[in-house]
């Protein structure tokens, strides 16, 4: 596990790049997207899922990592499927004038 | 090719998915399926860490997956949208406390395994676990201030500000003194005392998650929903650090950025500083500067409908009001029928109404109202004097025209929706009461704004019925 100075000086680049385009991809979006943007990066948040996994791939060492692990994995797909889904209910509502004929 | 390359590269494919799912999800025509895109990269980026690990208890990880996922499908199925900002705020904190179990599996993880503890490690875990931590407290505290469990005004006491820089503080000391000691821990014999330290640092900042959300009142809400959601981000991107992960890493920045971007933006709609909004408990002094006399017009039922049946500009500006009335159906069947009539009629919303930033936007698409109809502050203010009517519904501070009148205001400074310089001005609503920030609203007493009193939802049916008839 030990990190050596050229894997965590990349890290940390991807880490100070990503945030800079985080910052130009979100300053366009219009107010009336800005809730679903919040669950929609909200679910992206669940990304943590894949430390969850990595971490149940210790989960034969000992009994606590096992249920840490496994509580870790348990939140993180609240978060994944909840977030995603209910964004997309959401959008599902975001019509055009045009698509809706305006009167339903 | 080998399997290491073949993952990275997977990981570069799905980190490429959340960067163009975030870009698609900038325009309403194309969100939604930004939102499949980011979801396609989530399910690439499982399916590769899937492939890694070995040593997993099969079992425990598909009953965990299985368990979230019928919660989530299932909360996500079955939410109300009007108390879509309660849940934004549980699902932040869940992502928080992953990072943190994450954090403190991995931590446990080194400690039994007696590995020497890596400083740099040790410092991703620490960050991890105190950000989800507050991540997860702090979003447990806003989901129960916007679900009505705990009071939504702020809760301050005398003090308060320095007990939570002494948490602050401690927190700190306890870090530099758990990292000291597990930098220097012998693997031979790990010790109980560095976990204790960890343990200690976990519920500190459990505590400093509650005590720095309760002082914050419910219509600043928005700020700490963004400020939340960008450390869920940041939390997992630690936790990226720790299992040495690019795609948390990316994913997880992408998360923070867009969630400090949102928090500028809606502390900007306010003109008050984070720091404002963070520490000062507004809402909760009633500090009156200035008392504003005259007499309240109210107006009947008939007598709007005549109004709004002349009117041929019309500009609803919801607020919060209409969330807790229910009312959006309502208030889109007398918008369709005043188009029917002729009238060219606008929903202008601002940055900060509601609970949560786009709530209202969120109701009124629920509604079915197209979102071109949707306008901001600025497309509507230069022109303001040309709307003949502005139906006020449950918004009040950001209707405030003291905030542009009167410098000895809370709200002086802050950008508002012009609706006292349109023709006629009707404001429904239960009572004269001032809105959250305690502040009286000189609007009420206008001379061109007719109060229409009773409950949102009430009113509007009304109004539609006298249309109909």
């Amino acid at each position: 596990m030990e990190l050596d100075g050229a894997t965590l000086t990349l890290l940390f680049f991807v880490f100070i790049l990503a945030m800079f385009l985080g910052v130009e991809l979100i300053k366009k979006v219009p107010s009336q997207l800005h809730t679903p943007l919040m669950s929609g990066s909200n679910a992206i948040s669940g990304i943590t899922i894949v430390g969850a996994l990595i971490a149940s791939g210790r989960a034969e060492s000992s009994g606590v990592v096992t249920v840490l692990a496994t509580l870790a994995v348990a939140f993180a797909m609240i978060n994944v499927v909840g977030g995603y889904l209910v964004t997309d209910r959401m959008l599902e509502m975001f019509r055009s004038k045009n698509r809706n004929g305006g009167e339903q | 090719m080998n399997p290491q390359l073949t993952r990275g590269l997977c990981y570069v494919v799905a980190s490429i998915f959340f960067v163009l799912g975030l870009k698609m999800l900038s325009s309403p025509r194309t969100a939604r399926r930004g939102n499949v895109v980011s979801a396609i990269g989530m399910l690439i980026a499982i399916l590769t860490t899937l492939t890694a690990i070995a040593g997993v208890k099969w079992g425990w990880l598909i009953a965990g997956a299985a368990l979230g996922s019928v919660i989530g499908a299932l909360a996500a199925r079955l939410v109300k949208m009007t108390s879509m900002p309660q849940m934004v705020g549980l699902f932040n904190g869940f992502g928080g406390l992953a990072s943190l179990l994450v954090g403190w599996s991995e931590y446990h993880w080194n400690w039994a395994g007696s590995a020497q503890g890596s400083p740099f490690i040790t410092v991703a875990i620490l960050l991890t676990v105190l950000i989800g931590g507050v991540t997860f407290t702090g979003s447990l505290i806003a989901y129960g201030k916007l679900s009505g469990a705990i009071q939504g005004k702020p809760i301050l006491y005398k003090g308060q500000n320095l007990v939570n820089a002494g948490i602050l503080l401690a927190i700190v000391t306890l870090a530099i003194v758990f990292y000291i000691a597990d930098v220097r821990r012998l693997p031979a014999e790990p010790g109980a005392l560095v976990y204790t330290l960890l343990m200690g640092a976990i519920v500190l900042a459990f505590a400093l998650g509650v005590l720095s959300t309760i002082p914050i009142g419910g219509a600043d809400m928005p700020v700490v929903i963004c400020l939340l959601n960008s450390y869920s981000g940041l939390a997992a991107c630690a936790a990226g650090f720790v299992v040495n992960n690019s795609v948390l890493i990316v994913s997880g920045s992408l998360v923070g950025a867009s969630g400090l971007i949102l928090t500028s933006i809606m502390c900007r709609a306010m003109n008050r500083s984070l720091a404002n909004v963070l520490f000062s408990g507004f809402g909760a002094a009633v500090t009156q500067a200035s008392q504003y006399q005259g007499q309240a017009k109210p107006v009947n039922v008939e007598d709007a409908y005549l109004i709004l049946e002349a009117a041929q500009s019309i500009v609803f500006v919801p607020g919060y009001g209409m969330a807790v009335a229910q009312a959006q159906h309502a208030v889109r069947e007398l918008g369709s029928l005043l188009e029917e009539n002729g009238a060219e009629v606008r929903y202008c919303i601002h940055p900060v109404a509601g609970r949560m930033p786009g709530h209202m936007n969120v109701l009124l698409a629920e509604a079915n109202v197209p979102y071109e109809l949707l306008v901001e502050p600025q497309d509507v203010n230069p022109t303001a004097e040309m709307v003949e009517v502005a139906v006020v519904i449950g918004a009040n501070d950001v209707v405030n025209p003291a905030a542009r009148e009167d410098e000895n205001s809370p709200l002086w400074g802050m950008p508002i929706i012009d609706v006292d310089r349109a023709r006629t001005c009707i404001v429904l609503k239960r009572s004269l009461n001032p809105g959250f920030a305690g502040v009286d609203n000189p609007l009420f007493f206008k001379d061109n704004t007719r109060m229409l009193f009773g409950d949102a939802k009430a009113s509007i049916g009304a109004l539609v019925s006298e249309f109909k008839s």
